[in-house]
């Protein structure tokens, strides 16, 4: 119990400067900035780390270092992982749905709807790792004594260059259905709003994620984009949190040197429905002839 | 400031007898551990940029045996590394070639053959690497086995057990004997400083090494953890430092094992240049001993040419 002495003394408030996510550690920019973030009215929230170039280089090592194992887990053990990060951010819903609401200038109970939703969709996914090669897979008549058959494949790294206005359902909806199948990914978050982004660092660090799946930049995507778009280790990148026409247009250039799979930024309403398109989007498939007796 | 202290007349008296050679190394002042360390550490923070970085990671390329010493090694790993060493980056004829191929003695000639006419030296390791537990006579015939196979330079290892329980003499006949033996090759000793546990034993097996005739000293086989580190690296290239100002003679010296990204490698060509000097930038008397090292100095080069990261999918395994 405290005491009255205590009770009557302000409390001293803890002015946060959030860090970096990659490789499944917390670093501070390699470049050492950082920026305020303020709320939708424009009052002081927290500091975010500003991620650099560097940053983003260093998120794609950590991204392919953890490709390997993530890729190679069994798609039911995957849902799983998936499941439990919905499970963790139950347990977190308070803290997004401040961020949320404090970020997007909602009404809390608002923002409490963004949150459940941005779970569901967690859930929505994990249900989706061990489904996607019955339905996205086939096997195929053929001319001759084979079996044929088709089975989705992850792609790799994926960049994503998350929405700048839903900072954590749009969020959730454009780094789920890259990880179910087996990517790993580098997001650079919104730049306005990353507190949801930061936290869900932190829900990932503690959901048997392992380290380096999801790597989360706090930045500028128009800073960082060029670099992840016109990396050669990066397999293909979402230019959803592109606002420009012309910007978005370079990036596809600049990501045509070594054929990476674009989604261009389009209209979304992340509350809707998100089908498949984003889940087969970052997919391979692979065809095997398998001789058979005739 | 110089290690030797003036009450050496001479170096060749240090090594008239095995008293006098033990009294020299004894002698020898201790290494500021923290100093030591510290200095590393600060010269590991010299940022190099640009055109400095572009020269010093040709150079570094320039520097690299490229090594492949595993027990499963088969001609054809070996073929495979010679044709490395000679194109490091098939994409881009201008990246310059690594200045030997570091075998096992029975590749040795697999290798040779490989390179013949290129420039590149083959290199070998010897005398019963990498514990060194044998007999005199058996590392003798290692050593001559490799030299008869084509080896431009030899790679020993010191009898770490016996530098470690103060038989320096022994060492240092054991080195003198091996180069003997390896003739016209340039000898490299490898003091293993990962097992001689305190700075100021490296600093004694380098002034050891050097006296007894090596062309090189060298950090570590790579067999053992902790291998080639910044500070350790330092202490051997004060001494060979040291050593010329008291002979005139260039020792040079190779950090192996451990050094696998270009950001060490600039590190440590930063310290060579404020330790030993600039003479020193020369794969004449400095190399790394490494293999996956080659690869990120390639894939920073093609960073630098074409302004944008590459990936380890373009460049080759090994």
């Amino acid at each position: 119990m405290p005491t009255k002495d205590t009770a009557t003394t302000p409390r001293l408030e803890v002015r946060k400067t959030y860090k970096l996510y990659i490789g499944g550690a917390f670093p501070r920019s390699e470049s050492g900035r950082s920026y305020v973030v303020n709320n939708a009215k424009g009052k002081f929230l927290a500091n975010a780390s500003q991620a650099s170039r560097k940053d983003a280089r260093d998120a794609v090592v950590a991204a392919r270092k953890a490709f390997g194992g993530w890729h190679a887990r069994t798609a039911y053990n995957r849902g799983q992982v998936l499941y439990r990060i919905a499970e963790v951010m139950e347990g977190r819903h308070q803290q997004f749905s401040a961020e949320v609401a404090a970020g997007e200038g909602l009404s809390i109970s608002k923002a409490r709807a963004v949150v459940d939703a941005s779970i569901d969709r967690w859930v929505w996914y994990a249900g989706w790792a061990d489904k996607l090669a019955q339905v996205v897979g086939s096997s195929n008549p053929v001319a001759g004594p084979y079996f044929d058959f088709s089975l989705p494949e992850a792609t790799g790294v994926v960049a994503v260059l998350a929405p700048q206005d839903s900072s954590l359902l749009g969020l959730t909806s454009v780094i789920a259905p890259a990880i179910v199948s087996g990517n790993t990914v580098v997001a650079v978050s919104s730049y306005e709003r990353p507190l949801p982004a930061v936290t869900l660092g932190e829900v990932m660090a503690t959901s048997d994620v392992p380290g380096g799946v999801v790597n989360l930049l706090t930045g500028s995507a128009s800073e960082i984009g060029p670099w992840l778009a016109s990396h050669d280790d990066v397999n293909a990148i979402d230019l959803c949190g592109i606002t420009s026409d012309d910007e978005a247009r370079d990036l596809e250039i600049a990501a045509a040197g070594n054929l990476k799979r674009v989604r261009r930024p389009a209209e979304e309403d992340w509350s809707a429905d998100q089908g498949l398109s984003r889940l087969t989007q970052y997919l391979e498939l692979k065809t095997v002839w398998h001789p058979i007796g005739v | 400031m110089t290690t030797l202290d003036s009450g050496v007349d001479s170096l060749a008296d240090v090594t008239s007898s095995e008293d006098r050679l033990r009294r020299f190394l004894l002698g020898l002042p201790g290494v500021d551990q923290v100093g030591a360390e510290a200095r590393a550490a600060t010269l590991g923070t010299r940022s190099i940029k640009t055109s400095a970085k572009q020269y010093a990671l040709d150079l570094a390329i320039q520097m690299i045996d490229l090594t492949t010493l595993e027990g499963q090694d088969t001609p054809g790993k070996v073929r495979a590394l010679c044709a490395k060493a000679k194109r490091p980056d098939p994409a881009d004829p201008t990246a310059p070639q690594v200045a030997a191929v570091c075998v096992y003695p029975d590749l040795v000639a697999t290798a040779k053959r490989e390179l013949q006419g290129t420039g590149i030296n083959v290199a070998s390791v010897a005398t019963a690497f990498p514990s060194g537990r044998s007999s005199l006579a058996i590392k003798i015939q290692d050593t001559k086995d490799a030299v008869a196979s084509g080896a431009d330079e030899v790679d020993m290892v010191i009898d770490r057990g016996a530098f470690l329980s103060g038989r320096y003499a022994m060492v240092f006949d054991e080195i003198a004997a091996i180069r003997e033996a390896a003739g016209d090759a340039h000898l490299k000793v490898i003091l293993e400083t990962g097992e001689l546990v305190t700075y100021d034993n490296v600093r004694r097996a380098s002034w050891l090494a050097m006296l007894a005739g090596a062309d090189f000293i060298k950090t570590s086989t790579g067999k053992v953890s902790p291998a080639a580190t910044l500070p350790v690296t330092l202490v051997m290239l004060e001494a060979v430092r040291d050593y010329h100002e008291a002979t005139g003679l260039h020792i040079g010296v190779k950090p192996a094992g451990g050094i696998r990204t270009a950001k060490d490698a600039i590190k440590y060509l930063v310290t060579v240049n404020e330790t030993a000097g600039p003479d020193w930038l020369d794969p004449e008397l400095f190399r790394f001993g490494a293999s996956s090292l080659l690869n990120d100095l390639l894939m920073q080069r093609t960073k630098l040419a074409t302004g944008h990261y590459p990936g380890p999918d373009y460049f080759t395994l090994d």
